[in-house]
């Protein structure tokens, strides 16, 4: 896993087109990159056994470990695990008049007899699959393509990773404009080809289509760091060997390049899937779900639900399911990066 | 390699118009186009300038910014040394319930979280946007890893002149770990300053709207009116700070968006 070191001060180095030589990280700069990395890509079983180090008495230990950790815990409490508690209790709890709540299932009942969810639902997976898919291709083909150190690659790499840079709301403010019928930027070139006006947004069937368009232009650039960190731990031994062994191109690529980048693949789809759910802000400003709920996706209903119609019931039992889901992705993608981790190793 | 080169410069195409439009006044009937001849000049930006309230969405950012940022700064470093260095029963258990907050963002536990600010009194005020944040389990697990990547003699020098575990961690570990905690406040102050919906929620009059939530208010206003060149001007205007920040210390963000992986 050592490899990764060089890789990352390479992938830093190139990317800055400075002209002047790049002052190298200091030292435990590049300790903590090396241990990220390793951890990231799943710890050695007793790696944080063996370096604890120093333990006089547990006891002892109890409460300094308790006061340090205690400032985080507070808000954590408060933000993370209450919440969690309270909103399966609001799910359960139904129709609350004049203060008296019953305890049932009422509210999952409506949630999943509401078309508006199902449709949300279904939205959620397509918008999902849409971005992740053409996102993280692209992201392995740029980080292939202008892999290469020089000065053009350079220029390129940092034009593909300015959208990172930007509030997911500034790009959709771009895109309102880009994607405006007749007059927008996209119809206004198209036109040249003899194409006529088309409602990207307004078009039931195109406009959870432009709203991925979007999101995969935020993210491509992202996810092509992570590929470009990867590709540079490949071994180039190994391809040059291949090579002499007549090799083409396309056999590297698939027999040496691809499986070794399947921890990048473990670790940039978790984060993936993360955004999937939660990248809904253009949803917020753009289309607000619609037309005809074309765009409406999990969490955009949740918002809907609680801060416009008021129905804290709904709101809540369809964050209870997004958020079991969530957790199941992530236990089943942390599995799936795991075992990748034992493929390299 | 051309190809992808090419699908590069494609992929600048919304800044370049960005870019341009925003310079140019008035309403240009080719304001699509990507080669105009002008005129040029900065009457967009006044005008967006005046439409919206910029002073405030900026400082209104950069307090939550760095208000996140400061307290985050104390709870992450005393919790990683804790995860780092101390060995205490049920460890490994409570690291895996820190590290659900990565999945557990506010905006996705709108309905409880509201509940919470209002019974704390912080609905509609920048520390209830804040709150949140102030604990950051990704944040925690930087420090860990940067604090087990120190040798221990420095510790143990301070702890024979009988520095306290608070002395220590803020005298002698945090400076060491400058690195690590420029790497997080680069990616903190980047998810921050671009988040959208739990700004949106948490909060609900003018004075305590942040720069997104402004520019989203602005640019519906503007694009009714279509003045596409204001609202190129008013985009150009929220993402410039980390643009530049960006160019110019490029080498550091890329290596902190690397080893960050999670925002």
């Amino acid at each position: 896993m050592l490899h990764l070191d060089p890789a990352q001060r390479r992938l830093v180095i190139e990317l800055s087109h400075l002209d002047h030589p790049v002052v190298m990280e200091s030292r435990y700069q590049r300790d903590v990159t090396t241990s990220l990395l390793v951890e990231r890509q799943g710890p050695p079983p007793g790696a944080a056994a063996s370096t604890a180090g120093i333990r006089p008495s547990r006891r002892s230990r109890w409460l300094p470990a308790l006061a340090l950790l205690a400032p985080s815990m507070i808000f954590l409490v408060a933000f993370t695990y209450w919440p969690v508690v309270r909103v399966i209790g609001e799910s359960l709890l139904v129709g609350r008049f004049a203060g008296q709540g019953v305890v049932g299932l009422g509210n999952y009942q409506r949630l999943f007899a509401d078309p508006h969810f199902a449709r949300a639902a279904l939205n959620n997976a397509l918008y999902a699959a849409g971005t992740i898919v053409p996102s993280l291709g692209l992201a392995l083909v740029f980080a292939l393509g202008l892999q290469a150190s020089n000065r053009a690659n350079a220029i390129l790499r940092t034009l593909m990773v300015l959208p990172l840079l930007i509030p997911l709301v500034a790009a959709a403010a771009l895109f309102s404009f880009i994607l405006l019928p007749g007059e927008g930027l996209l119809d206004f070139y198209l036109a040249k080809f003899g194409i006529g006006m088309i409602n990207w947004l307004g078009d039931p069937d195109l406009a959870l289509g432009s709203v991925i368009a979007i999101t995969v232009w935020k993210n491509t650039g992202y996810y092509m760091l992570f590929f470009l960190a990867g590709l540079a731990g490949v071994s180039q031994d190994l391809l040059d060997a291949a090579t002499i062994d007549g090799a083409g191109a396309l056999r590297r690529f698939r027999s040496i390049t691809l499986p070794m980048l399947g921890p990048t693949f473990g670790f940039v789809l978790p984060i993936a899937l993360l955004n999937a759910l939660t990248q809904v802000d253009h949803v917020v400003t753009m289309t607000q779900g619609g037309p005809s709920d074309a765009t409406n996706l999990l969490l955009y209903y949740i918002y809907q639900q609680a801060a416009q119609n008021y129905d804290t019931g709904l709101a809540a039992s369809a964050t209870v399911v997004s958020v079991a889901v969530l957790l199941a992705l992530s236990f089943f993608s942390f599995r799936t990066l795991e075992r990748s981790i034992h493929y390299e190793s | 390699m051309l190809a992808v080169g090419g699908a590069a410069f494609f992929w600048a195409v919304p800044f370049a118009w960005m870019a341009l439009a925003s310079f140019r006044p008035g309403a240009p009937a080719d304001i699509a186009s990507l080669t105009p001849a002008g005129p040029f000049g900065f009457g967009n930006f006044a005008d967006a300038w005046h439409s919206g309230n910029f002073p405030l969405w900026y400082l209104n950012t950069v307090l939550v910014c760095g208000g996140i940022l400061a307290v985050q700064v104390v709870t992450i470093s005393a919790a990683g040394y804790a995860f780092a260095r101390l060995s205490f029963p049920g460890r490994d258990l409570l690291f895996i319930m820190f590290l659900l907050q990565l999945l557990l963002i506010p905006a996705l536990l709108i309905v409880p979280n509201l509940a919470t600010l209002v019974s704390l009194h912080l609905y509609d005020r920048l520390l209830g946007i804040m709150a949140p944040y102030f604990a950051s389990a990704f944040g925690t697990f930087l420090m860990r890893q940067t604090f087990r990547a120190i040798p221990r003699d420095y510790e143990e020098a301070a702890m024979l002149d009988g520095a306290s575990i608070p002395r220590l961690i803020w005298h002698v570990l945090v400076p060491l770990a400058r690195p690590g905690l420029t790497a997080f406040a680069i990616v903190s102050v980047t998810a921050h300053w671009n988040e959208f919906l739990w700004p949106l929620m948490a909060a609900s009059s003018p004075s305590t709207q942040v720069l997104t939530v402004g520019l989203a208010s602005f640019a519906s206003g503007s694009e009714a009116g279509s003045a596409w060149g204001v609202v190129a001007a008013g985009t150009f205007l929220v993402a410039a700070p980390l643009l530049l920040l960006f160019l110019f210390f490029q080498r550091r963000f890329v290596s902190s968006f690397v080893f960050s992986g999670i925002k």
